[in-house]
Order: C-alpha cells, then structure tokens, then sequence
C-alpha cells in the first residue's frame, strides 16, 4: 500500500462527508415539526425507505466480514449471508405493518400501548440502548482498525483519532439532521455500496467468464484445502480429540452453536431498535411493506454478491495475502478491489482500493448514525417524556433531550471503542443480534398478537437479558484460545458451552414473557381492542401522528 | 379516552367483518413463518448434521450445500411476492374499508 491510493481513499471519503454533511443541513431545513427528529416526518416512499433500511442493515461486518469469512473459511461464511437475508421475511410478515399503524416513533410506542408506562418504557429503552450500542461498539473498533489498515497507520493514537472522528460525524448528523438526515446519509450509503459491490461482481464474473463453478474451484485450490467449499470449516466443526477420535461431545456442541447462531441470525433482525423504527418514516403500513420489499430485493442482491466478493478474494488474493494483513480477514474486499483494479503499485489498484476503502468508511458512518438515532429517540420519548416526565413533556422539549442524548451516547461510543481498541469485538455484533432476538422481538410480537400479555410479561421478556448472561459464561468470554480473558491467565468459568446464547436464550425469553404474563392479573383487553384494530387497518394513524 | 371511543374499537374488534379480516392475514402470515423458519432450519440441519449428503457435487464444483443455500434466496424472493399479493389482492381493501368504517364512527 502506498501513497497512492491513501491520497485519493482520503479525497473520495472528505468528498462523502462534504456531500452527506451537505444533504444533512438542507434536510434539517425541511424539519417542520420538533417530531421529525423521530419520524423525518413520515412522508418518505416505500421505495426510499427500502434503500434506506438496506442501508442502515448493511454494516460493515457485511461488506467486510462476510466477505472476510468467505475468503478465510470458504463456505461457512456464506451462511451469515442467508441467514441475514432470510431474517426480514420476520419483519415482512410479523412485525412491519403491525408496528407501523400501532406505534408513532420508538419500539416503546408499541410495547407500552396497553401496558404500564413506567416500567415498559424504561425496559424498551433500557433494551434499545444495550443492543445499539453493542452494536455501533464492534462499528467503531472496526472503523480504527479498517482505516489503519488501509492507510497504514501503526500509531494506536492514529486509530482513536480515528474513532474520535467518526464519533464526532455521527453526532453531527443526528443532531442536525435527526431521522430525515440521517435517512438521507442511509440512501446515499446503499446506493454507494450496493454500485460498489456490483462493479466488483462483474469483475470477478468477467474474470471468470461467468462459470461459477470454476471461480470456487481456483477459491479451493487457492486455499489448499480440499474441504474449502464444503461447510464445517469454521462453524459446526467435526472436533477431535488428541487420539484423533471424534469427540462426540464437544461435535455437537458445535454443530448446536452453529443452530444456536443460526437462530439469533434469522429472529433478531426482526427486534433491532434502529430497524424497527425506519418503518416510522413512511406515512402507511401499505408503504412499510412496499419499503420491506425494496430492502429485501436490494440486500438479498447484495448478499448473493458475497459470494462473488468472498470467493473472488480466496482465489485471486489468496487467505495468506488476506491473513497478513489482517488476521480476522476484514481486508479481503479491498484487497480484491485492489487486484481487480490492476495489483499493488497500479494506479488502477491505486484507485479501486481507494474507492472500496471509502465505500467501507462510508458503511461505517451511515450505520453507527443509525444506531446513535435509534438510542437517543428512545431515552428522550421513552425514557424522558414518558418515564421522567409523565407523558407531560412538550415535543420540543423532548427533541432537545433526544440532542443531548445524542451527544452522550456518541461521547460514551467513542470512550468505549478507544477503550476497547485491540480487543475481538466482532462478537458484539452475533451479540445484538442474539439480545435483539431473546428480549425484543418476543415483546413485540407477544404485544402484537396475544390478548393477555401484559407489563409484567413484557418486562420480564425484555429484561432478563439472558443472552448477556449466559455469554458472560461462554468460550466467548473465559477458558477458550480466543476469549477476551487470556487462557493462560487460567481464569475461566465457561461452564456454557455455546458461544452463542440464542438457542437457550431466545425461547427463554418467549417463555419469562408467558410467565410473567400468567403471573400477573393485569388485563387490558379493552385497549388491546384498540391495539388489535389499530394494527390490521390503519385506523387512527393520521391522528395518532398529530396527537 | 372516552367510553364511546372504547366501544367503537372494542365493537369493531368483535364485528365479523374484523374477524374475517385478522382471519386472512393469520391464515396467511401465520403458516408462511412456520414453513419458511421449518425451511430455513432444515437447510440449517442438514449443513450440520448431513455433511456427507450437502457436499455431493452436483454440477462442477457446485455442491448440495451451495444449491440449498442459493434456494433460501429464491424461496425468500418468493414469500415475499406470495405475501404482496395476497396482500394487494385481499388484505389491503378489506382493511382499508374497515379504517374508513372506524375511523367515521370514532369522528361522529
């Protein structure tokens, strides 16, 4: 990597931010109402909307870690891809329409309909900032490390100033610009991406004159492993003891964290607060449903591009050229940018890194604006205006404490992901997602569609956080060679086995929500009448917007 | 709220235009989830526990595992078509006749 290709990589990502901090103040100019910082005014198309939720869905541990795993592990990181995909059927079919006519700006709306207020949005908020912030952490750390790959900073001051400026960004565009800037950046973000990956696509394809099956048979050979394109090679592995015997045990333990992971892929998309609440910016549920299938039609297209992008890199960069870089494989696109482009030392290779490394920057800061969005919407109008004060808070009172929560909640990303620079974080990411899936989503779809749940119910569902638990006492954390405490510090306390909590996690969640319910004597039928007509037919929306 | 507003969400959640309506979108949504989740976890399964079985090759280097996973895609793509006509077709008047209903009644 040389000068090169930072300069321009530099030029084209200064160009995102001018042109994005641009659209962000002429969108902040459009806000009409103080409520626009939530909903960007709820007039956005299905179509837009689509584009949008595919960008704020399409993180950089897509782009970069998918194609990374497939590049390093061949066909296992392929199902990440499906699983990420086959998710949003969850929200098409279950969750989209139903919450966009029940609720006005937050998940909160929906689970404290006929529930008390207190507690239920105190735990909804509670549960938006955990798993957004999760999330815009392993964003952040991957921000410092992917900028120092790419420009070839070594200097550990050079990557948290990094963080430092992503922070600030995403500050800016939040509070400038609230839900209807921040929409913009996610447009402008989808379409950048989904032209990037595209271009790469046909390159490879070019290359392999569009026989798939020789494209994966060079990935193999490259790989030198005979069972590149078989799956099992990172999840669900075959473990063998030191006799070299099946050790039947620990096999189906790993084959059980890769259903586990499996699950917490395809329910916890359905349940992340920043997704939820793009279904708010559209003015009816007809629309909610027309954006889902845009976002469908545009990730389902990216993802089946990973393929491409990920075997592509395992064949013509190679795992060992990707490894030395960088070991988790982050680099594996821009590095098959860079040969598509021409090779190191071509000004082609110059330009196509540059230009990847800018897309991949620019993922970053479309996606931790949207989650930096959805946490400061919930602590102002659930946490603030419904918990603190009553329900008594005028609207821009309330958008003003969702500012200051902006700034905090940025100012803490940014301390944590200094803090956790060099640490693994990429499980954060399973980590919301597995969160999402055990606590929100058994919320919301227990207060969409059964007649008895109540506060109790939905609090127990959403604040047990089973998953965080039940991590705490897995490989994840102690007693593995890749646990955040060091094996050798011989501190270990792994006695759950999975790494990833959602097999157990995600129907416990199901199940405290039935527990808590038929433990309770609370009953609201009266307005989950309201609820139930509410989320079939629309009704009451236009006044429910005006309040 | 007033009591009248209760009565007109609690009448409609009882009328049988409503029921007929929560009837076609459960009847419709409800089983799709269990059959696309039932789908997904067998291609799930068999990627675990059916390894001899997903890496038979069936066109060049493409083996069953690719195919199955290439089929989530297209069975994804096509729920999604299923459900936007169900929707357009059946869903979308009926549950516009009843907004406009409620939302009438509620106004008087």
């Amino acid at each position: 990597m040389n000068l090169d290709h930072t300069t321009i990589s530099s030029a084209l990502f200064l160009l995102f931010v001018l042109v994005t901090l641009y659209v962000v103040f002429r969108a902040s100019r459009q806000n009409t109402k103080a409520t626009d910082f939530y909903n960007g005014g709820g007039n956005f198309s299905g179509f837009q909307n689509g584009l949008a939720i595919a960008g704020d869905y399409m993180s950089a541990a897509s782009f970069l870690g998918i194609a990374g795993t497939i590049a390093l592990f061949g066909y296992d990181g392929f199902l990440y891809s499906i699983g990420f995909l086959v998710a949003w059927l969850v929200a098409l079919l279950l969750v989209a329409e139903p919450l966009r006519n029940s609720g006005r700006f937050t998940m909160g709306d929906v689970l404290a309909f006929r529930m008390k207020q207190r507690p239920v949005r105190t735990a909804a908020a509670t549960s938006t900032v955990v798993v957004s912030v999760f999330y815009l952490l392993a964003q952040m750390v991957g921000a410092g490390a992917l900028v120092s790959l790419l420009m070839g900073f070594t200097d550990p001051a050079a990557k948290n100033l990094v963080i430092v400026g992503v922070g600030i960004l995403m500050i800016i565009y939040v509070t400038v610009g609230g839900m209807r800037g921040t929409t913009y950046v996610q447009i402008i973000k989808a379409f950048l991406l989904m032209s990037g990956a595209a271009v790469m696509t046909i390159m490879v394809l070019v290359h392999f004159q569009f026989d798939i099956s020789q494209m994966l048979g060079a990935a193999q050979q490259a790989s030198g492993n005979a069972n590149f394109l078989e799956p099992g090679q990172k999840f669900g592995k075959d473990i063998f003891d030191e006799a070299g015997n099946l050790d039947a045990v620990k096999t189906l333990f790993s084959k059980l964290d890769l259903i586990s992971l499996a699950l917490a892929l395809i329910l916890g998309t359905a349940g992340l607060p920043h997704i939820l609440i793009r279904f708010y910016t559209v003015p009816t549920s007809k629309d909610a449903r027309k954006s889902v299938n845009w976002a469908i039609g545009n990730i389902g297209a990216f993802y089946l591009m990973t393929i491409a992008l990920g075997f592509g890199a395992a064949a013509l960069v190679g795992a060992e050229a990707i490894t030395e870089k960088d070991k988790a494989g982050n680099v594996a696109a821009p590095m098959l940018a860079e040969y598509l482009g021409g090779g190191t030392g071509t000004v082609g290779g110059a330009v196509m890194l540059a230009v990847v490394g800018a897309i991949a920057f620019a993922t970053i800061l479309a996606v931790v604006a949207g989650l930096t969005l959805a946490s400061s919407s919930s602590l102002a109008h659930d946490l603030y205006a419904n918990v603190i004060k009553d329900g008594k808070a005028t609207p821009e009172e309330e958008v003003k404490v969702a500012r200051i929560a902006a700034f905090v909640i940025g100012g803490l990303a940014i301390a944590l992901a200094i803090a956790a620079q060099g640490l693994n974080v990429a499980f954060l990411v399973a980590l919301a997602f597995a969160i999402a899936a055990s606590g929100n989503l058994p919320a919301v779809l227990l207060s969409l569609f059964w007649k008895e749940f109540n506060t109790r119910g939905a609090v127990w569902a959403i604040y047990l956080f089973s998953a965080v638990g039940l991590l705490i006492f897995s490989p994840v954390v102690s007693g593995a060679a890749t646990s955040l405490i060091p094996i050798d510090s011989g501190i270990a306390f792994n006695w759950f086995p999975l790494a990833n909590p959602g097999l157990v996690s995600i129907p416990f969640g199901f199940f405290m929500g039935w527990l808590g319910t038929k433990t309770s004597n609370e009953r609201n039928y009266a307005k989950y009448a309201e609820l139930e007509v509410r989320s079939l037919t629309g009704a009451g929306i236009a006044k429910a917007v005006q309040h | 709220m007033s009591d009248k507003q209760h009565r007109v969400w609690e009448e409609t959640q009882s009328s049988p235009e409503f029921a007929q309506l929560r009837k076609s979108f459960r009847g419709f949504a409800f089983p799709l989830t269990a059959a696309f989740l039932s789908w997904y976890f067998l291609y799930i399964l068999l990627t675990a526990f059916a390894r001899d079985f997903v890496v038979t090759p069936v066109i060049g280097n493409i083996n069953i595992a690719f195919i199955l996973g290439v089929l989530q895609f297209v069975s994804t793509f096509v729920i999604m078509w299923l459900y936007e006509r169900h929707s357009s077709h059946v869903l979308d008047s009926a549950s516009d006749k009843l907004r406009d209903k409620v939302e009438k009644e509620l106004a008087n």
